[in-house]
């Protein structure tokens, strides 16, 4: 399969401070799906932001494939209420979209009818999915969903998690997702990336069929849109040639 | 009626200063920077200081220490200060430095109320070429740099995605304030700037459905203004800047009030 993005020993620091990402290898290739998991401050919005050029790298090399259209998904926006703005004109923002277009996005991300409202007046769910149309509007061969569903409750994050299946499968596009739940990562993702200043493990996600709490808690309600990541790794072997202090992963399993 | 030449001129530099101040008042009001303007506006005096005592135009001295103090405060930001500690730190060190640099002045009878508040029936020709200019420039930057300002101030991160550098885009609008202000500073007067840069945005916000639409109620909104203060500060024999920004601040009190009463007629009607 074509590479889209490749990084090799990838270093990001801001500022003086000791780097937030030390020696990253991270690779994407055309129609892959890769959620990076991490807690709070381990840098996975720095990975992604680093990937598509919106953040300098102090250290490493990075490839993107020539003329890469990426749709990305913000991971939060705080729109001032003094700023009078409809959904297609959001829509409309530095692309050039006729009404059929507009249209036809909104119906793609389940949200049609919504071309008139204000953007301030609508509800998570709407709003998540407005820029998720955003993001569709230049048939992205990648689509980079910064923690889409903050704020979200758990079926409502479900449902956009389905959504985001569904416009895969009908773009095939390459789909590159940070949760910042441990645990809940999209059931389709090819390989999950544990990151905590480094990358302590990746793999594929599996189905913990043996935990019926949590089968109880998202597999059933949510329609199999959602999984456990279940964590095999064993930390002394990982990165043996830098010990450092992000050296513990400390999340359950 | 026969309607002097001075103003026709006043009327003029008014309405230029509606055009410009309109489309960026709307930035101010979006991005939150009020604080910012009324900085940089303050500093437009040490400008005026400076100017009188190398012998240069004050149009340029104060163009030049407004955008110094934009650029400071632009590069201030985000340091460990709250901004707006930051900016009433630098408007009033500005304010007060520019009164204190205009007292030293040799054998200069500078008329500080002049610009405090604005001296537009003062306003000559080469002052109106002047603020024609600025306000060209200003428009033009704006309408060039309109989506990428837009994008900008709705999600710095949405920006950096499409490959817009939103620090770039701070940096035009930094720039237009910085001409505006010496634009504005004969029309309304230092004190006064910040008023013609919020309030017809603030007016027009209750109308627009959107960006577009607010840029340019806004201006119509500060032209009405210029018009209908000028006109009072003539027949009532008030001050011309205050006027324009007293007329301003109705049209404000008018809408938001008109809007408050029809919402409760409506409310009222459906019970």
């Amino acid at each position: 399969m074509t590479m889209l993005i490749e990084a090799r020993g990838l270093d990001v620091a801001y500022g003086a401070a000791p780097p937030v990402l030390h020696h990253v290898d991270f690779t994407l290739r055309a129609g892959e799906i890769v959620t990076i998991v991490g807690p709070n401050g381990s840098g996975k919005s720095t990975l992604v932001r680093a990937l598509l050029g919106m953040v300098p790298m102090t250290r490493g090399s990075l490839w993107r494939a020539p003329g890469l259209r990426v749709g990305y998904v913000p991971q939060s926006l705080h729109l001032d209420a003094n700023l009078p703005l409809t959904v297609a004109r959001f829509l409309r923002l530095n692309r050039r979209l006729d009404t059929a277009q507009v249209a036809g996005l909104l119906a793609r991300v389940g949200a049609p009818g919504l071309e008139a409202r204000e953007l301030a007046t609508l509800s998570g769910g709407q709003f998540q999915r407005v820029l998720l149309a955003r993001a569709l509007a230049g048939e992205p061969q990648l689509l980079v969903l910064d923690e889409p569903t903050q704020g979200l409750d758990q079926p409502g994050t479900a449902a956009f998690y389905r959504l985001i299946e569904e416009v895969r499968r009908a773009l095939g596009c390459a789909v590159l997702s940070v949760s910042h739940d441990l645990h809940v990562v999209m059931s389709a993702s090819d390989r999950v990336v544990c990151l905590n200043g480094h990358v302590c493990c990746e793999g594929t996600p599996s189905v913990v069929s043996n935990a019926p709490e949590y089968r109880a808690l998202f597999g059933m309600g949510t329609q199999g849109a959602l999984a456990l990541y279940q964590h095999h790794h064993d930390h002394g072997t990982d990165h043996p040639d830098h010990p450092h202090d992000h050296e513990v992963c400390d999340h359950d399993h | 009626m026969i309607i002097d030449a001075f103003v026709l001129r006043a009327l003029a530099a008014g309405l230029l200063l509606a055009l410009a101040a309109g489309p960026l008042g709307c930035f101010v009001v979006w991005r939150r920077m009020a604080y910012f303007g009324d900085a940089t506006a303050h500093g437009a005096i040490l400008g005026v200081a400076l100017a009188l005592a190398f012998g240069v135009s004050v149009t340029l001295g104060t163009l030049v220490t407004a955008l110094v103090m934009a650029l400071v405060i632009a590069a201030l930001q985000g340091r460990g200060w709250a901004v707006d500690t930051l900016l009433g730190v630098m408007a009033h060190s500005a304010l007060a430095l520019g009164l204190v640099a205009v007292s030293f002045l040799p054998g200069v009878r500078v008329d500080l109320s002049a610009w405090l508040f604005g001296d537009i029936l003062t306003v000559g020709t080469a002052d109106l070429w002047t603020a024609a200019a600025g306000v060209a420039l200003v428009l033009a930057l704006l309408v060039w740099r309109w989506e990428a300002l837009l994008t900008a101030t709705i999600s710095e991160d949405l920006a950096r995605s499409l490959g817009l550098e939103p620090r770039r885009e701070q940096l035009v609008l930094v720039l237009a304030l910085a001409i505006v202000v010496a634009v504005a500073l004969k029309v309304v007067g230092a004190l006064l700037i910040g008023a013609m840069l919020l309030i017809p945005p603030a007016t027009a916000r209750v109308y627009a459905r959107g960006p577009e639409g607010m840029a340019l109620a806004a201006v119509g909104l500060a032209a009405m203004a210029v018009v209908v203060g000028l006109v009072a500060s003539l027949w009532l024999d008030t001050p011309a800047g205050p006027s324009i920004v007293t007329a301003a601040a109705a049209f404000f009190a008018g809408t938001v009030g008109g809007a408050a009463l029809r919402r409760a007629l409506i409310s009222r009607a459906r019970v």
